[in-house]
């Protein structure tokens, strides 16, 4: 069987590079330096996906094996409380067109959760007051506990919180008021 | 309308005729034939079949078919289901309702795959279709019990309500109770994805109670073994039941009801739910097991010899969902009792563990493939493989139309001479001249794609994954299969030569993606820029791609035909390569 070694691009219209110009510039390589999939910090690491290398250690590949999440959980609920996966809830803003979801267990407390939100939605928090609520803030973090109330962030300690958290919603300070807020 | 010729029928005839013409694809073909046939045709079109919600618009769709009383519509692409589609990327469905609900008052089923389906969707179609028959939410999500209670309020000829494997907001289980005491007229209701407070018990009794059609009900993993009997009992009519929980404490009485109300039903061809199995209730099943046509016992974690004794009593059986605890032990079984199989689904009991924990291996499947000569489907998760064994499965089953091969740890090698497994799959691709589909695994060169692009002609929809070694591969694949559809990769070393070399292929195709591999931002503006009837997007959730020089490899690219120009609704970390749209960030 004979199969061209090479691909003939000249025979195509196709080119990198600005029309009338022969030759690219750029160099374009096949081996690709993969960015870590399990990186968190955003910052692309250069890593080779050569076959030589050693096969990777067992960090969790993202969609790897394709297994739908509703199976691995089903598979998980055997599993004790402890060793189950995150505490993931739906988190929606006023006026985003779109939600987003966060793992609750991923964070310490209440200051690393806003900072989260903080990034995500790109709006500040405000000072947290008890008796005040949010103080010199447009947007107010809420949530909807077990029994379906809409409560203030921050109230509460914050192991009962995430235990009790079922989303998390971002409304604006005007429409906080009832939740002791002032704007 | 164009004057009759002589030789000509008139158009009642023709629309006569056409209405016996159910498929797109003898549709679409009537629609060519001539300006008066398109006329005729679009006229009568009842039902739409849209693979990709974003590849026309609804204003189109209506404009066209002014009509349509069934329309199916899909949404992300399929690797969303292995979450390497991040949430907000778009598939929303509320559009398509409200333009809808003014031009199709009379349209009766929607049918939706992995759309995002709020509950102001779900509360528009009630009130809007009022002879709204068909809801089926596979894969969706993005909606609560609210909306599912506006459903069963005011859909009065209600027949099929179906939410397989959906993602829903439990807010209350009493949505159930809202299906009016009139409504009588419910053949299928699938509800096997809801939590377990979802479902208020007695709602669901009477419903099964005054629905005498009923025909496939499954119900959520909530209900408790004990209940079973009772459903059953009101419902002995029925063809295709998901129990729920499958476990109890063995009490002589619960079993005895439980084996009398499965032999009650003297239609039921086809089982499934079984969540956290007690063996000894199994043997309940054995008075239907002889009718038994598809089995799902996906979620049930029971051992080998369980399982080789219910399937033992099971010769008619020709679909298999089962959990890789059926080891190779009951696969050999299977193959000696159930010689109508047709889909084999083995799924992997404990993917990410570092070593195998069930006697699972090749053998099992080269087994069924020995035993089982109508085997068409299969799906089948292992941790080893060989060129030799994929070349037996490949001459056995020369009636292959779907072949997922799975070996869990990425660039694994055929175990035995520790190559790579091209020379398997070719043969798979060689053998298999009706392959519909196919997903490949394990250490894979160029060489795979090679036979793939040969002998793969009707191949539709590729899987790949750490695989190849060059923009070759890339290459044979899309010149070389014919019938390509849907083409998704990840993590390959493909780059841009391929991709620009077979642009035009992509028009042909549903879509394309690809996650990890090497395509610069630079081809991808190409692409965008040369390819109009092509929407090219980049989801990059880090920083956005114009940020880094052109050369940069895109994170994920997603690529598809449209007729509707770039869409609207993409979130901040999507960006479109058409050059009309602006980046606004």
């Amino acid at each position: 069987m004979v199969f061209e070694k090479d691909l003939n691009l000249d025979a195509t219209e196709l080119r990198l590079g600005l029309p009338g110009s022969s030759e690219e510039s750029l160099r374009i390589s096949n081996k690709r330096a993969l960015p870590d999939m399990n990186d968190d910090s955003g910052v692309a690491v250069a890593k080779k996906c050569d076959q030589e290398t050693a096969p990777p250690t067992k960090a969790q590949v993202v969609g790897w094996p394709p297994i739908r999440s509703y199976r691995k959980n089903s598979l998980q609920t055997k599993k004790t409380e402890a060793e189950t996966g995150g505490m993931y809830v739906k988190v929606s803003m006023d006026g985003a067109p779109y939600l987003r979801k966060i793992d609750l267990k991923v964070y310490k407390g209440y200051p690393e959760l806003f900072k989260a939100l903080e990034d995500m939605f790109k709006f500040k928090v405000g000072k947290y007051s008890e008796r005040e609520g949010y103080n010199g803030s447009e947007f107010v973090p809420t949530y909807e506990d077990k029994d379906g109330d809409w409560m203030l962030v921050g109230d509460v300690p914050w192991e009962m919180f995430i235990n009790a958290c079922k989303r998390l919603r971002i409304v604006r300070g005007s429409e906080a008021r009832g939740l002791g807020c002032v704007v | 309308m164009q004057k009759e010729m002589a030789y000509s029928f008139p158009d009642e005839v023709l629309k006569h005729v056409f209405t016996f013409i159910q498929s797109d694809e003898d549709r679409n073909a009537v629609s060519l034939v001539c300006k008066s046939w398109y006329e005729i045709e679009r006229w009568c079109r009842r039902k739409v079949f849209i693979g990709n919600c974003y590849a026309v618009s609804p204003r189109m769709v209506i404009r066209r078919f002014p009509e349509v009383r069934s329309i199916e519509l899909k949404g992300k692409p399929h690797f969303a289901d292995f979450n390497l589609v991040p949430d907000g990327w778009g598939g929303y469905v509320l559009q398509w309702i409200a333009e809808m609900a003014g031009a199709y008052p009379w349209l009766g089923e929607i049918r939706l795959k992995r759309m995002v389906v709020t509950d102001e969707s779900l509360e528009l179609i009630a009130k809007s279709f009022k002879n709204f028959k068909v809801l089926v939410l596979f894969s969706c999500e993005g909606f609560s019990t609210d909306g599912l209670a506006a459903i069963a309020a005011s859909c009065k000829n209600l027949r099929e309500l179906d939410l397989r494997e959906s993602e829903v907001d439990d807010l209350s289980g009493h949505w159930l109770a809202h299906f009016p005491e009139t409504c009588t007229s419910l053949v299928s209701l699938n509800i096997s994805c809801l939590g377990s407070d979802e479902v208020s018990f007695s709602a669901l009794e009477r419903l099964v109670d005054r629905c005498p059609n009923l025909r496939s009900l499954q119900l959520n993993r909530g209900v408790t073994l004990d209940k079973i009997a009772n459903i059953l009992r009101r419902a002995p009519q029925l063809v295709d039941f998901g129990t729920g929980n499958y476990a109890a404490e063995l009490q002589p009485d619960v079993f005895s009801n439980l084996a009398g109300a499965f032999s009650s039903c003297k239609e039921l061809k086809s089982l499934s739910g079984f969540w956290d199995v007690v063996p000894a209730y199994l043997p309940a099943l054995y008075s239907i097991c002889p009718r038994l046509t598809s089995l799902n016992l996906s979620y049930a974690t029971i051992q080998s010899p369980d399982l080789i004794k219910l399937v033992s009593h099971c010769p008619r059986l020709q679909r298999l969902l089962v959990l890789d605890y059926v080891e190779d032990s009951g696969l050999e079984e299977l193959a000696s009792s159930c010689k109508d199989l047709q889909e084999l689904r083995v799924f992997p009991s404990d993917p990410f563990g570092a070593e195998p924990n069930v006697s699972l291996t090749e053998q099992g499947l080269v087994a069924v493939s020995l035993g089982c000569p109508k085997l068409q489907s299969v799906l089948y998760f292992c941790r080893r493989m060989s060129n030799a064994a994929l070349v037996t499965i490949a001459q056995n089953c020369p009636n292959l139309t779907c072949f997922r091969l799975c070996i869990i740890e990425p660039k694994t090698a055929d175990y035995l001479t520790l190559e790579p497994l091209d020379a398997g799959f070719g043969a798979i691709v060689e053998h298999c001249k009706d392959l519909r589909r196919l997903s490949l695994s394990g250490l894979l060169t160029d060489h795979v794609f090679e036979y793939i692009g040969t002998y793969g002609k009707k191949l539709e929809m590729l899987s790949v994954a750490f695989a190849g070694d060059s923009d070759l591969g890339l290459h044979h694949v899309l010149s070389g299969c014919e019938s390509l559809r849907k083409l998704e990769i990840r993590d390959c070393p493909f780059g841009d030569k391929a991709l620009l070399a077979n642009a035009a292929k992509l028009e042909t195709m549903r879509s394309l993606w690809m996650s990890s591999c090497a395509v610069s931002f630079g081809a991808c503006k190409l692409l965008g820029q040369k390819m109009p009837k092509l929407n090219v997007e980049v989801i990059d959730e880090t920083e956005p791609p114009d940020s880094r020089p052109e050369s940069y490899p895109v994170d994920k690219l997603y690529i598809y035909r449209s007729v509707a120009g770039p869409r609207f609704d993409m979130p901040p970390f999507v960006w479109s390569m058409d050059e009309a749209v602006k980046i606004l960030h």
